[in-house]
């Protein structure tokens, strides 16, 4: 593994673009900005082509003879299934809106990290390959010639990209280069070229039912460790339920909520929340993930995967679904998994046994994510909070791409957190709601190989995390992604030391008062709530 | 160098004009074949661009939300910029389209000492952009004149709020003098922005020489060699009734501009400047985000092998069951 230059020498970004133009600069696949290619087995198990043992950094990448005729004819037939890949390919004008828009450039300088110039490496292929003007006039059409130096520049910039959507939101046709690095992915799938960061997982979801690959044992026990960890905090023993029959309502969340700090946090917020509540509900050790790394591969893998969700609540015979707090999977949830595998007809209108309220913007769906029902329940006054347990924290809310560009939850996390916190500040408007920075780690780059690439994605989110720090004094990142809180407390470590990260649900279940709890004296993490150090 | 290129082609082509009329003499060429020519390459080339992009399936209902979803009845959802209503999403595209709203919340970044980054707003893109686009369609409508009889009302009236300086005689207009400042603006920042020099191609240089003298050879004739106006709408008026003749005595400057404008027009269907039709088309901004409340459907959604909950509890069974985890089969 690469060592990680140090902070302030990451910083010294040169944003002066090279002397020779783009075409004539190829790819120099630099360590520690790439992750690790799929192991054979991970691909055999998805039933993906070309499995092989092969490393980025490898001149020969052991592709299939007929590569190059796999590709077009990949593009050709993409082409002709999604209108959103054919226009962006054809209506770009290059005004270069989106050009400083996203946070691998900014943090890189890598003009190639340029949306517009990530995006133009796949349409120059286009171009030489099925337009007219680009097989006659060539170069000057900006049109070139699929190569194996292409290829590689393909592979490298397109696990450059974390599809947060934030190019989109500034060019003035929403294209999307997310959508185009969808579609460059899905094409190196083709070739067996993916990283095992992204294939590992979605191996194991397919086969174990969630990313971690925890077996439904595993699962029990690593939520009994929670609920032993929750009686000691507030001697109230919780008895959840695993694959239920019969339960009213299915919560499905990512497997990092059940595996690491700080996720688990979040988890125990869930579970204690539930219980309050005296909710009717089960988990599913079968559907036991909510993110689907499928969605980094192929539409394909990403409906095989998503098909449990479903699958599982019609088995169960639930009445709806209830979502954990996850960037990805929501974006999915509410963009495909309707369309995937719907209709949901065997599952009932969603409505909150607790305030009877109906969940009509998930009337077809029927699936509700937790922020909108716990900020309902806030709203009808249904939980005893005490938001001084939280007066240790200064908190700031850091939006997570996908809920934020591919969903629009913007309210409900921060009418929820306004009533379990007193204090609470917002980052700079640039770099919030629609404007939001990815943390860089997005889109299964939450590896560990390409670290320096993840705190250059991450600068701009850090930076602006960094200002509210010397501004209010802010010491909590909240959020409601998995992902994020996976990846952002490495990069809070390495730009803002000091800072920590938590999922939105922690903070309520360190609010909550519950019925017959103890006195607390420390909150979830095991550190004295703020009046009671001491009293342990 | 992609610049010069550009600009050496449409030297080429001002230079095929003046000499197919001046030496050549193909008066009929330049002022008839040809435009007709264009138009028809134009118009089929638009619409089955546009039949291409229609052909294929919107399979995922995917819009780029920048604003409150619609969730809980109180709380305030951004209805324009995440409709979930078919009037909401023609507001935004119409704000899109006439106003280039997200050219308007562009920022700026700069990175400080510190490290430190610093963002900002900027409008000088959707400035340039909007006064481009509204002034060349101005300009694009006064033309009318040229192809009706009687002219409309309208037409004159436009004319007179154009020309409201009053400047010099034939009074100035200025959306003319707006294009040409604009066209200026949007080719000075391909230059001096290294990021966008860096991203220009030939492609992005040639349209906007070729705007550039269509609008210089359009400002010369009226404003410095007096075309013969008569004339030019005798054969504008022929044009149009498909009944052209040449008139004589109508200056090469005039056989200029139209073939540069004709050339404009047939390169449309093939280039960039498609993005007035495709817009339009563009899923990401003409979709409703109410893909949960609404099934979207996907014409060739297809089957998939899925692993089943039956497979995974025949590999599981013994676990989940130590587990005290409910099982279908013993
Ligand atoms: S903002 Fe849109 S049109 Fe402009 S360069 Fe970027 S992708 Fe192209
Ligand atoms: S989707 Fe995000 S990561 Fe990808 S190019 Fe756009 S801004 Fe960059």
């Amino acid at each position: 593994m690469s060592k990680t230059p140090k902070p302030d020498e990451l910083s010294k970004v040169d944003y002066t673009p090279p002397k020779t133009g783009w075409m004539d600069t190829p790819a120099e696949l630099k360590q520690g900005m790439w992750c690790y290619g799929s192991k054979p087995k991970n691909l055999e198990t998805l039933e993906f082509p070309n499995p092989r043992q092969w490393s980025p950094a490898d001149e020969d990448w052991k592709l299939p003879e007929n590569w190059q005729e796999t590709l077009l004819n990949g593009l050709k037939e993409r082409l002709d299934k999604y209108r959103s890949f054919k226009v962006f390919m054809d209506i770009c004008v290059r005004c270069g809106a989106c050009a400083d828009k996203c946070h691998f450039f900014i943090g890189s300088g890598d003009p190639k990290n340029m949306p517009v110039l990530r995006a133009e490496l796949l349409r120059s292929v286009y171009r030489g390959n099925f337009t007219t003007a680009g097989k006659i006039l060539g170069k000057l059409a900006g049109a070139r010639k699929l190569t194996y130096s292409v290829l590689k520049e393909w592979w490298y910039y397109f696990f450059q990209c974390t599809e947060c959507r934030r190019c989109s939101v500034f060019c003035p046709y929403g294209i999307d280069t997310a959508e185009i690095t969808m579609m460059a992915r899905e094409l190196l799938n083709l070739l067996g070229l993916n990283t095992d960061w992204i294939s590992g997982p979605a191996a194991n979801c397919y086969m174990k039912g969630n990313h971690l690959g925890l077996e439904p044992h595993t699962i029990v026990g690593n939520l009994e460790y929670m609920l032993d960890d929750i009686e000691t905090i507030t001697g109230i023993k919780i008895k959840p339920s695993f694959n239920r029959k019969g339960a009213e309502i299915l919560f499905v969340t990512p497997s990092g909520d059940l595996f690491a700090d700080p996720g688990t946090y979040t988890a125990m917020g869930y579970l204690m929340l539930f219980h309050e509540l005296g909710l009717d509900y089960t988990w599913s050790t079968y559907a036991s993930e909510g993110g689907n790394f499928g969605f980094f591969t192929s539409n394909e893998l990403a409906k095989r995967l998503n098909s449990k969700i479903y699958a599982e609540a019609k088995r169960l015979g639930v009445k709806w679904i209830l979502g954990g707090e996850c960037g990805h999977m929501w974006r999915v949830l509410n963009q495909y998994m309707d369309t995937w595998n719907g209709p949901a007809d065997f599952l009932q209108m969603p409505k909150s046994p607790i305030t009877g309220t109906i969940f009509e913007n998930a009337k077809s769906t029927k699936m509700v994510h937790i922020a909108e029902f716990t900020a309902d329940l806030i709203k009808h006054g249904k939980l005893k909070l005490d938001p001084k347990r939280n007066d240790h924290l200064k908190v700031t809310f850091h939006d997570s791409c996908n809920t934020a560009r591919g969903m629009g939850i913007f309210e409900e996390p921060r009418y929820i957190i306004k009533n379990v916190c007193n204090h609470f500040y917002e980052m700079d408007e640039h770099t919030i709601r629609e404007k939001t920075f990815c943390c860089g780690s997005g889109s299964g780059l939450n590896a560990s190989e390409n670290m320096e690439l993840r705190m250059r994605g991450g600068l701009p989110r850090a930076n602006a995390v960094k200002d509210v720090v010397e501004k209010y004094g802010v010491n909590m990142l909240a959020n409601i992604c998995a992902i994020d809180r996976a990846a952002l407390p490495a990069i809070m470590d390495y730009w803002v030391p000091g800072t920590a990260v938590t999922g939105v649900h922690e903070l309520v279940a360190n609010a909550l008062v519950m019925t017959g709890e103890k006195e607390r004296t420390t909150n979830l993490r095991g550190e004295p709530l703020s009046g009671m150090e001491g009293k342990e | 160098m992609n610049a010069i290129l550009s600009l050496i082609a449409v030297i080429v082509l001002v230079l095929i004009a003046l000499l197919g009329v001046k030496t050549a003499n193909l008066h009929f060429l330049f002022g008839i074949a040809v435009p007709y020519t264009a138009i028809a390459v134009f118009l089929i080339g638009v619409i089955s661009r546009v039949l291409k992009w229609g052909r294929s399936p919107v399979p995922f209902c995917i819009p780029t939300t920048c604003g409150q979803q619609k969730s809980l009845p109180w709380i305030k959802q951004s209805k324009l910029d995440n409709p979930s209503t078919t009037s909401g999403v023609i507001g935004r595209m119409l704000l899109e389209v006439l106003l280039f709203r997200s050219l308007f919340s562009n920022t700026t970044f700069e990175l400080r000492k510190g490290p430190k980054l610093a963002y900002g707003s900027t409008r000088w893109l959707w400035l340039g952009g909007l006064a481009f686009h509204w002034s060349f369609f101005i300009v694009l409508i006064r033309h009318l004149r040229l192809f009706t009889e009687p002219v409309p009302s309208c037409l004159n009236k436009l004319e007179v709020l154009d020309g409201f300086l009053q400047i010099g005689a034939p009074g100035l207009l200025i959306s003319g003098v707006v294009l040409l400042l604009a066209v200026t603006y949007l080719f000075l920042r391909r230059v001096f922005i290294p990021e966008v020099r860096y991203i220009s191609l030939a492609a992005d240089y040639f349209p906007l020489f070729l705007i550039l003298s269509i609008a210089l050879s359009g400002i010369i004739m009226r404003y410095f060699t007096k075309v013969d106006i008569v004339g030019v709408k005798a054969l504008t008026m022929g044009l149009v009734s498909f009944n052209a003749a040449i008139p004589e005595g109508i200056s090469v400057v005039f056989y200029i501009h139209l073939f540069l404008v004709s050339a404009l027009l047939a390169y449309i269907p093939f280039s960039k400047i498609m993005h007035l039709g495709g817009v339009l088309l563009s899923p990401t901004r003409n979709m409703p985000n109410n893909s949960r409340m609404e099934r979207h459907i996907n014409p060739w959604n297809y089957p998939v092998h899925v692993h089943t909950y039956e497979e995974y509890e025949n590999d599981f069974r013994e676990k989940m069951k130590q587990a005290g985890i409910p099982v279908e089969k013993e």
